[in-house]
């Protein structure tokens, strides 16, 4: 952790998201569908709710979408 | 009136045949399947090395062969979740985007466990320092001082133990979630159910004490 952490941060990863959200293995088995969306210029979030939540408040499973969204990028 | 499940849009072009081609090449047998296996483990790899090179610099200790070896490692452990979860490919994305994420997962993991071997889980005690110094940087938003100086105590009050351990770690102490649950024996469903948990009980119990609590700053997509 650095020696002046960003406090909006560390609120936001200490108290998390306030709506509800999809859980870890929902995440990762709507993961495909979402990002697809996304990409087709769909309204993702709205498709599936409780996902934007979930990656607010889970640092992994935001880092696999931004990882599939980088990797289709380059395609 | 049915609710209609939003799709991604139809494929569009060559690579979108090939993409549905493969996966029902997949689920067919013979040679066909054979070379179907080659070409997915070959997606999977593209995916795996993608991550390892996006995530070099948390593995600068490795050489190039090594980040070769994670790469091809997870490869092949995608592969076999992927073969075995084959049926469960529903068709509302692109096949290639559904495999790519196996890739992806299995890289993503090693690497951060990769990055954090014989590294110790940071102590309580750093989360508390984190905490004075965020503090400090808030000295002229109200809310926001007076939420971080009573976390520590919210923490200390309303968790039990396994919370407040997975809640330091992840949230606090920057701990990536795989690397806590493969120390602790657990996984990273069961952790973040932990941490949902404990969040929900910080949030009850700072609200108890008359503070407001504003939403989650929302990240840029």
């Amino acid at each position: 952790m650095s020696k002046h952490p960003d406090p909006d941060r560390l609120l936001a990863g200490a108290l998390g998201p306030a709506g509800p959200e999809l859980t870890c293995e929902q995440c990762f088995e709507e993961l495909d569908r979402y990002v697809d969306l996304a990409r087709d210029g769909a309204d993702a979030d709205a498709a599936i709710p409780g996902m934007r939540a979930h990656l607010q408040g889970c640092p992994a499973c935001e880092e696999d979408r931004r990882s599939l969204v980088a990797l289709l990028e380059r395609e | 009136m049915p609710t209609e499940i939003p799709r991604a849009q139809p494929d569009s072009a060559a690579a979108g045949e090939a993409s549905r081609q493969l996966h029902e090449r997949l689920l067919g047998g013979g040679r066909e399947r054979d070379a179907a296996v080659v070409e997915l483990h070959a997606l999977l790899l593209k995916a795996a090395r993608f991550e390892v090179e996006r995530r070099r610099g948390s593995l600068s200790h490795l050489r190039v062969g090594d980040r070769e070896d994670l790469a091809q490692q997870s490869a092949d452990d995608a592969l076999m979740a992927v073969l075995a979860k084959l049926g469960e490919f529903r068709g509302e994305s692109r096949f290639t985007t559904w495999v790519y994420k196996f890739g992806l997962l299995e890289a993503g993991v090693k690497v951060r466990r990769r990055a954090w071997q014989g590294r110790e889980i940071p102590i309580e005690e750093e989360a508390w320092a984190t905490l004075a110094d965020a503090g400090a940087t808030v000295a002229n938003r109200v809310e926001s001082r007076e939420l971080i100086g009573a976390l520590r105590g919210a923490i200390e009050r309303s968790l039990t133990a396994h919370q407040r351990e997975v809640l330091v770690a992840v949230a606090l102490n920057d701990v990536p979630i795989d690397v806590l649950a493969e120390r602790l024996g657990s996984n990273r469903g069961a952790l973040y159910k932990t941490l949902h948990d404990a969040r929900k009980r910080l949030r009850q119990d700072l609200a108890e004490r008359g503070l407001t609590i504003g939403e989650s700053p929302r990240e840029e997509r």
